[in-house]
């Protein structure tokens, strides 16, 4: 789907983000990019998106332009002044589709997320994962085949993480989407990937890749297999050699 | 009704009845001193005077009160179109906001009664006054915008540009809501600024000022001694300043209710 090849970033203030990046995103593989904080995960994740430029190297999309893509924050970023419906409106709005007419996109979206009966609620009535699903409605009301998602479930508990993870393995089957997502936590990397790109900072770059051969969507009792408990220590292993010494302490 | 619920609702009627008896006292006390120790009501009049000069006087005073009221909600217009208009220009390129808002400040930071008597000499009296008023109300809305505008959350404005969204489209979906919780804290504040600019610019004005407005009516009053038409004259004042903070309290509510933290509603 997408090749980046020898992708730099160095921003104005002398920090280099990410160092001759080479990754490829493969259609319908659910990628994680796992690594400490400030290894540049979300700079990459935010390029992928064309929110901002390589200072180096070049990205190369499939079909030869960049497709229709969501993008979930780490924050539910929703408009507060909005309804609930408003904001899964809005990438339909902003192409110019009325409210008759995106009305059923927009009502598919919410079911899928759980929340057909909260059209009309204002986002401070929601609770944190509640926010989060409507982000998620939003970032799938165009059904892109991309979907980029940027420490979406940080913020939230641990029981409200478990179900969203099942809710996004779930729904990225049904869409048949392709995910990129970017965590620092290793249980949630290995539980939702097929592939699970680990990054070490200063400068960013990936340092090694671990594949999760099981099918998906998982359920919870994949949390107890074998391979899961393999992978896990594959992955805290990576990570802990990713850091560098002064991280460590 | 949940007990919750209607203790608040007594609080509510606490918070207006409580400052109404703390008024009907005071007011009773000065009456009281006045007739007790005879003080001359070309000194201090006493409240019922105050208010039978209020009935007697009206045909003078009500003109007199709607001179001042157009002249604060012209200004007040006008501040606002400036205001939002100027804020909008300057969302649109720092360049633009650097050049000009060092200007703004300046005008606010220059004390309106030091700018009146040069104004009453370069424009017309009544045009002297509206700008003054004017002056004093437009730098709250010009600088709480700004501010508004510049804070909508960057996550949303890269989700919009994600989604390709024009420059209008960010001003009208994004920014200009945005702004909104602090464009009305800024009209607050405005819309009392611009009384006071009316009613001190009026006064600075002076024996120049063929203008009819209140400040006029207690500059007139005070020179003949007719101290029950000053008193009437600074009620009208109060009570117009309170209806206008009253006025946009109420439309902040309303227009923020749903979603801003400032009026939100909560249980105990
Ligand atoms: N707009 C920016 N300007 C300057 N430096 C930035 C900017 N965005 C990120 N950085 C820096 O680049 C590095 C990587 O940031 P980021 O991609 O956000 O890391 P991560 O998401 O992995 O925590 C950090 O050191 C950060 O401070
Ligand atoms: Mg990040």
């Amino acid at each position: 789907m997408l090749a980046l090849s020898g992708v730099g970033k160095a921003f104005s203030n002398g920090i280099v983000a990410l160092a001759a990046l080479d990754l490829e995103v493969r259609r319908g593989e659910f990628l994680t990019l796992l690594g400490p904080s400030g290894c540049g995960k979300s700079t990459a994740l935010r390029m992928i998106a064309g929110l901002t430029e390589p200072s180096a190297g070049a990205l190369t999309w499939a079909g030869g332009e960049r497709p229709e893509i969501g993008f979930v924050f780490q924050e539910p970023t929703l408009m507060p002044w909005a309804s609930v419906f408003n904001n899964v409106w809005l990438p339909l709005r902003l192409r110019g589709i009325s409210k008759a007419a995106a009305a059923a996109s927009i009502t598919d979206a919410l079911a899928l997320v759980g929340l057909a009966d909260f059209a009309k609620a204002y986002p401070r009535e929601l609770s944190g994962g509640m926010k989060m699903r409507v982000s998620i409605a939003r970032a799938l009301v165009l059904r892109p085949p991309l979907l980029l998602m940027d420490e979406p479930f940080a913020a939230l508990d641990e029981i409200t993480r478990f179900k969203l993870n099942d809710d996004l393995l779930r729904l990225k089957s049904e869409l048949g989407a392709t995910v990129v997502f970017v965590t620092h936590s290793v249980y949630e990397s290995v539980y939702l990937s097929t592939r699970i790109a680990v990054m070490a900072a200063r400068p960013g770059r990936i340092v090694s890749q671990i594949l999760i051969e099981a099918p998906l969507p998982r359920g919870e009792e994949f949390r107890t297999t074998a391979l899961y408990n393999e992978r896990c220590r594959a992955a805290s292993q990576a990570l802990m050699e990713a850091l560098s010494p002064e991280d460590r302490l | 009704m949940s007990e919750a619920a209607r203790g608040s609702a007594g609080g509510r009627v606490l918070d207006v009845i409580l400052p109404i008896l703390v008024f009907l006292a005071a007011v009773a006390g000065w009456e009281a001193v006045v007739r007790i120790r005879n003080i001359p009501h070309y000194l201090v009049p006493a409240p019922s005077l105050v208010a039978t000069t209020l009935v007697s006087d009206w045909p003078t005073l009500s003109g007199s009160l709607w001179v001042t009221l157009k002249v604060t909600f012209s200004a007040l217009f006008a501040a606002v179109v400036g205001g939002v208009g100027l804020a909008i220009l300057f969302a649109q390129s720092r360049w633009i906001e650097r050049s000009f808002y060092p200007f703004a400040v300046i005008l606010q930071v220059t004390p309106v009664i030091a700018i009146a008597p040069l104004l009453v000499i370069y424009l017309d009296p009544p045009t002297a006054v509206l700008a003054c008023a004017f002056i004093v109300a437009f730098f709250p809305i010009l600088s709480n915008t700004t501010l508004g505008l510049a804070s909508a959350d960057h996550n949303l404005v890269d989700l919009f540009k994600l989604y390709g969204a024009s420059r209008w489209q960010q001003l009208i979906r994004l920014r200009l809501p945005a702004a909104l919780p602090y464009f009305l804290g800024g009209l607050r504040v405005g819309g009392g600024l611009s009384l006071i600019g009316a009613i001190v610019a009026e006064i600075a004005a002076g024996t120049a000022g063929q203008g009819s407005g209140l400040a006029f009516r207690i500059v007139e009053s005070t020179f003949r001694q007719n101290m029950p038409r000053v008193f009437a004259a600074l009620v009208l004042i109060a009570v117009t300043g309170i209806t206008i903070f009253l006025f946009f309290t109420l439309l902040t509510h309303l227009l923020l209710r749903h979603w801003h933290e400032s009026v939100r509603r909560r249980d105990t």
